[in-house]
């Protein structure tokens, strides 16, 4: 009994100290982004600033063009992520509903692409974009990762596990394999759709690499760029405004992340521990 | 009763009908496939073996040089040693980290859910957003680096222009965000295992870390291998830690093989250097997914 008192309390120090290790630079982030600028160079830190102000926002958007950052990353993640889904999905249908002659072999031969990095397709994209005349376009942006393997993998597997006469019994009514897909499959396939979706939001808005080398102009940058932009434009100390562009970045995710975290789960770890 | 003709002709025509609505459903993802993944890989290693700015003209056809170029400069090896420290560190980090929070979160204990909840949170922040929270923290005039060093009464390193710590800020930083996404990997390895082992065992009258280590370890092994392999992968995609942290250097302290590929290709304009040293992270790639499913074959512990 006793010795389980002392393990509980050693394991609510090791929780505590996990807890403040993910929490506590989170906080730093916000409480710097609305601490008055004396207060973010005072030692020791001041870590419950108050008055909160507002003043770092305002600062971080007149150092950059941070309007054209918010747009071109709505766009970019909007219509990136919905190409996406859309592509898994009908690729995901077509794969579990439809017969088609090698259909395996061509599956196959999708997933294979998982095992391309994207280190390797850099440079030749740009190339390809370069030559369709789409560097600094949204074009440029979003079509070369509008198509979708993983996503496409996730649902095909979901679709497999849903039962078979559904199927069936749609044939007999004649509906077409649009509304099949539509009224049948894919409301069925809703979890499975979420989990897709927010990956797809999620890594269209992170990310860095392809937005970096296909833009070339300040007002067609990115979120995640644009913070690089204002930091070598802010210097090494301007904390306060830097660190209110990286709220702005971080917390759309962030926010999407506390309401949907179970289907981001479910997605990420499905490769990695079969049942 | 219709006659068989018709019948097999009536089959044809919807069988027909099928592939060309397979054809059409599949025909978007499976051109962005060809377009952006496969053809790139056999252009890159064309690309590999010739000169080209990637500004004008076009690609000189060079044979073997930039590979040769690449292994005979000291520079390139500094670059794979740094490519092998960069991911090594964030490996048995990841795993040893990972492994612990996950058997900590595994445990019946109150607000678990929220500790499991902020660990994998950085996961999906932007790698921008969170290389800057973590120059910040890691600035030793103004950051928390400073608080901390002054508990011990030293003064915090210069971090990120220091050639000696602009590696271990990217190391913590990369593990801050991504070891929570191996907990959570191990949480679901962990509540998958067959509990009649634990049990018996307890019966036996092992002890916690008998049990731990003779047989959660073992069980979690193909969990382990898939971890260090997508880890070890994920390292290779931190563009932007390095891009905002260090910009690979002090000098090419921080420089590892993909922000090479993008120096050479993107800053230098040396787009055959690029490709080759792209060609050799593949191949780095290739290696680590093959040696894991060899692995996962041979040694699968689950029933």
């Amino acid at each position: 009994m006793r010795d389980s008192t002392l393990r509980k309390i050693l394991l609510y120090i090791a929780l505590a100290v996990a807890a403040a290790t993910f929490i506590v630079p989170l906080y730093w982030v916000f409480s710097s982004a609305v601490k008055d600028n004396s207060a973010i160079y005072q030692f020791p830190p001041d870590w419950f600033p108050w008055p909160l102000v507002v003043e770092n926002f305002g600062e971080a958007w007149r150092a950059a063009p941070f309007n054209n950052f918010l747009v071109n990353s709505l766009i970019v993640t909007s219509i990136g992520a919905s190409l996406k889904l859309m592509n898994a999905t009908f690729t995901a249908y077509a794969f579990t509903h439809l017969r088609f002659p090698l259909k395996n072999v061509l599956f196959l031969f999708m997933l294979g692409s998982l095992m391309v990095p994207n280190n390797v397709t850099l440079i030749v994209n740009y190339i390809t974009i370069a030559n369709l005349n789409w560097i600094n376009t949204y074009m440029g942006l979003i079509l070369p990762s509008s198509g979708s393997i993983f996503g496409m993998f996730l649902l095909r597997q979901y679709m497999m596990t849903l039962p078979k006469e559904i199927n069936e019994a749609a044939k007999v009514d004649g509906a077409g394999h649009f509304r099949m897909l539509f009224q049948v499959v894919l409301p069925m396939c809703k979890p499975m759709l979420v989990t897709v979706g927010v990956i797809a939001v999620v890594d269209m808005w992170n990310d860095f690499i392809w937005p970096l080398i296909v833009t070339n102009t300040v007002e067609m940058r990115t979120l995640p760029i644009g913070l690089l932009y204002l930091r070598s434009t802010e210097g090494y100390t301007n904390w306060g405004a830097i660190m209110a562009g990286t709220v702005i970045v971080a917390l759309p995710m962030l926010i999407l992340f506390l309401f949907t975290q179970r289907h981001i789960a479910r997605g990420l770890t499905a490769g990695a521990v079969k049942g | 009763m219709p006659d068989p003709i018709e019948r097999r002709r009536g089959r044809r025509r919807r069988n027909r009908r099928e592939y060309g609505v397979f054809a059409l459903l599949i025909l978007p993802n499976i051109a962005m496939v060809l377009t952006f993944e496969y053809w790139p890989v056999l252009y890159n290693a064309y690309l590999s073996m010739t000169r080209w700015n990637m500004i004008s003209g076009s690609p000189v056809w060079v044979g073997l040089k930039n590979y040769i170029n690449l292994f005979t400069s000291s520079q390139f090896h500094q670059v794979l040693l740094n490519t092998l420290v960069f991911g090594g560190f964030v490996v048995i980090g990841s795993v040893l980290i990972g492994l612990a929070l996950a058997v900590l979160i595994n445990q019946k204990l109150h607000l678990r859910g929220i500790v499991r909840t902020a660990a994998f949170a950085p996961y999906v922040i932007s790698g921008a957003a969170v290389a800057t929270l973590w120059l910040f923290i890691f600035d030793p005039n103004y950051g928390l680096s400073r608080v901390v060093f002054s508990w011990f009464g030293a003064s915090s390193p210069h971090w990120t222009t220091d050639s000696a710590w602009a590696m271990p800020a990217l190391i913590i930083a990369y593990l801050w965000k991504g070891t929570g996404f191996v907990a959570i990997v191990y949480l679901a390895g962990l509540q998958g295992l067959p509990e009649e082992y634990d049990e018996a065992a307890r019966i036996d009258g092992a002890g916690r870390w008998t049990i731990f280590r003779r047989i959660t370890l073992p069980l979690l092994s193909p969990v382990t291998f898939f971890v260090m392999v997508i880890t070890m992968i994920g390292t290779f995609q931190a563009y932007d830690l390095i891009a905002v942290m260090t910009n690979g250097g002090p000098g090419i302290a921080t420089t590892t093989l993909s922000w090479f590929v993008y120096e050479r290709a993107f800053k230098a304009s040396d787009a055959g250097g690029g490709a080759a040293a792209a060609v050799v992270l593949f191949f780095i790639l290739l290696a680590l997914t093959a040696l894991q499913n060899a692995y996962s074959q041979r040694k699968v512990h689950y029933q």
